[in-house]
């Protein structure tokens, strides 16, 4: 797992340190660093550790010896996942987390870059209205919208993956529309003025000269996106509701466990196991990516 | 050029104009009106003035309570965040073999969503009162303490990462500089990294300023406002005025307003104050 934590995260530029050059570190610091951020990592990954643990564990155990390994009369097998699973429709929801996820990443990304292009080149004053209306819509918290939303939604029959795209292409507008406009500010203007003289349309000249240029900054959002959507509660919540089929993670977990006051703790550490392992699969497939987008988006923001 | 491109709007931003429109400026509007309206759905609302906004300071409402709580976890998730993650990441910033695994483990938590990550911790903290026969709802200390907590483990990491990013970036001519004239560590730090790295910890204090005012899913999950809403902060006492009391509709959206006001001004105020702090490397 080092070995694989080492090779997928690229390091970050390697720029200044603490220690001028030529100048060995010393040892007895170090041992007293290591020990520090071996006790981080302790604290970091307890309460996943934690959960999984539990989740092989009976009821009675979970309760009794919260903090004992599932060893003995306490191990429970699959049970956990077995009851979580049949009460909640577990897999479904990943399917349509999944399907909605990546359905409104691909079209935030799509679409708020154009609109970033079109806002950066096309200097009329209701373009830089706009623009900052994007930026304004970033630092409002969603309950602002979020009656009138609802609403608009419900009208619109908008309770399906389609409508959820829809949606978060609106609100992901902001962040996205904002932090492509800072990277296309860069983009020298003559690149697409020698397309143009090469006869090149405005779409051609988008597609063929941008698009590729804004690759880098596409990653970036594009994580950004999938964090927050993925994770997103409230909105799936309002509008797609518990009635129909395509109820997303957060909603069933909150599901599972916020209705009643009489809950299976081991079914719902094993829906909490399940919940976390697709996140953390993507994360050790894409840390590389995240971790420069996180950097990169707090650059521009 | 400018010319051709101009013809081309329906294409390039209509899809994300309707979208935004539906979504955000639409309802951004709708809500002004609301609030100044008694309704239950947007087509009967009927006009009642300041109404709405007088009843959301009602002492039933929990609404001012719910700020002072607000404000409360705020400061303290503030400041304790954005110190741990600049430890954290001074930490990684040395000379150090394995700081990429390190860097992986204490970013991930941020990953897990808000309503998991709730649970996750209300099984944990819960398991840790069980010893002294209690839970995390039976005192609003308990579900503070586990509020900033919860805050600590899922925002150090991405602060973590934005403050390497800004320590990488110190000139080492003017640390080296500063150690050669006599400076201890700690001056070196008080009097050369700190304010060479501003604008980073501008952009820190304003994340984690802005992501615990508007926290919601983890406030849900850890203890829903319990005991009696004492836990409560503003964007699930709004929520609950909405969606869980009848016919209180329009003082939520007047709490709303109320809270979009103070989060700009927050933002405003915030930006320029540590912008003025700011100097050139």
């Amino acid at each position: 797992m080092i070995e694989h934590a080492e090779n997928a995260a690229e390091p970050l530029p390697e720029g200044n340190q603490t220690l001028s050059a030529g100048e060995k570190p010393k040892p007895a610091r170090n041992g007293f660093f290591y020990v520090v951020l071996v006790l981080l990592v302790v604290v970091f990954i307890g309460p996943i550790l934690f959960i999984v643990i539990n989740s092989f564990k009976h009821k009675f155990s979970i309760s009794s010896d919260p903090f004992a390994l599932p060893i003995g009369d306490m191990w429970a097998g699959l049970q956990n996942y077995t009851t979580g699973l049949a009460r909640t429709g577990f897999f479904e929801a990943i399917l349509w987390s999944f399907v909605i996820t990546v359905l409104s990443v691909a079209t935030v990304v799509f679409f708020s870059a154009m609109t970033a292009y079109y806002i950066i080149r096309v200097k009329t004053w209701w373009t830089s209205a706009l623009y900052y209306l994007f930026v304004f819509s970033m630092v409002i918290p969603f309950q602002m919208v979020m009656f009138p939303t609802v609403k608009i939604a419900d009208m619109l029959h908008f309770n399906n993956p389609l409508g959820m795209v829809v949606l978060y292409l609106g609100f992901g507008a902001g962040l996205s529309v904002f932090i492509f406009s800072g990277f296309i500010k860069g983009i020298p203007l003559e690149i697409e003025e020698a397309a143009y003289i090469d006869g090149c349309g405005p779409l051609q000249n988008y597609f063929r000269i941008i698009l590729p240029i804004l690759k880098p900054t596409t990653v970036t959002v594009a994580i950004l996106n999938a964090m927050w959507i993925w994770n997103d509660y409230l909105l799936p919540y309002l509008v797609i509701g518990l009635s129909t089929r395509y109820k997303t993670i957060p909603v069933v977990v909150q599901m599972l466990v916020g209705s009643n006051g009489n809950r299976d703790m081991g079914a719902m550490m094993a829906m909490l196991v399940l919940a976390i392992v697709p996140i953390v699969v993507f994360y050790l497939v894409s840390q590389k990516h995240i971790i420069e987008g996180v950097v990169a988006g707090s650059v521009k923001g | 050029m400018q010319r051709a491109l101009k013809k081309y709007f329906p294409v390039f931003v209509a899809p994300t104009g309707i979208a935004f429109t539906i979504a955000f400026l639409l309802p951004f509007v709708i809500g002004i009106y609301l609030s100044f309206s008694d309704f239950t759905t947007i087509s009967n609302a009927e006009w009642v003035g300041l109404e709405n906004y007088q009843r959301a300071f009602d002492e039933s409402q929990g609404f001012t309570s719910s700020f002072g709580f607000t404000i409360l976890v705020v400061f303290v998730a503030v400041v304790s965040v954005n110190i741990f993650a600049f430890a954290i990441a001074r930490l990684l910033t040395q000379k150090l073999r394995g700081t990429n695994f390190f860097r992986s483990v204490f970013f991930m938590p941020n990953l897990i969503g808000g309503i998991v990550l709730g649970y996750t911790w209300q099984q944990m903290i819960n398991a840790v009162l069980a010893n002294y026969g209690t839970t995390i709802i039976s005192k609003w200390e308990y579900g503070f303490v586990g509020l900033i907590l919860l805050i600590n483990w899922q925002q150090v990491g991405y602060m973590m990462i934005i403050y390497i990013a800004g320590l990488q970036s110190v000139p080492p001519e003017l640390t080296e500089a500063s150690e050669i004239d006599g400076a201890t560590r700690w001056q070196t730090l008080r009097h050369v990294t700190i304010p060479v790295i501003m604008p980073t910890i501008t952009i820190c204090v304003f994340l984690t300023l802005a992501n615990s005012f508007k926290l919601f899913d983890q406030n849900l999950a850890l203890t829903n406002g319990a005991p009696q809403a004492q836990t409560e902060m503003v964007a699930l006492n709004i929520v609950n005025t909405m969606f869980a009391r009848m016919g209180q509709e329009g003082v939520g959206q007047a709490k709303a307003v109320i809270f979009v006001i103070f989060v700009v001004l927050i933002a405003l105020v915030q930006l320029r104050a540590t912008r003025s702090k700011e100097v050139e490397a």
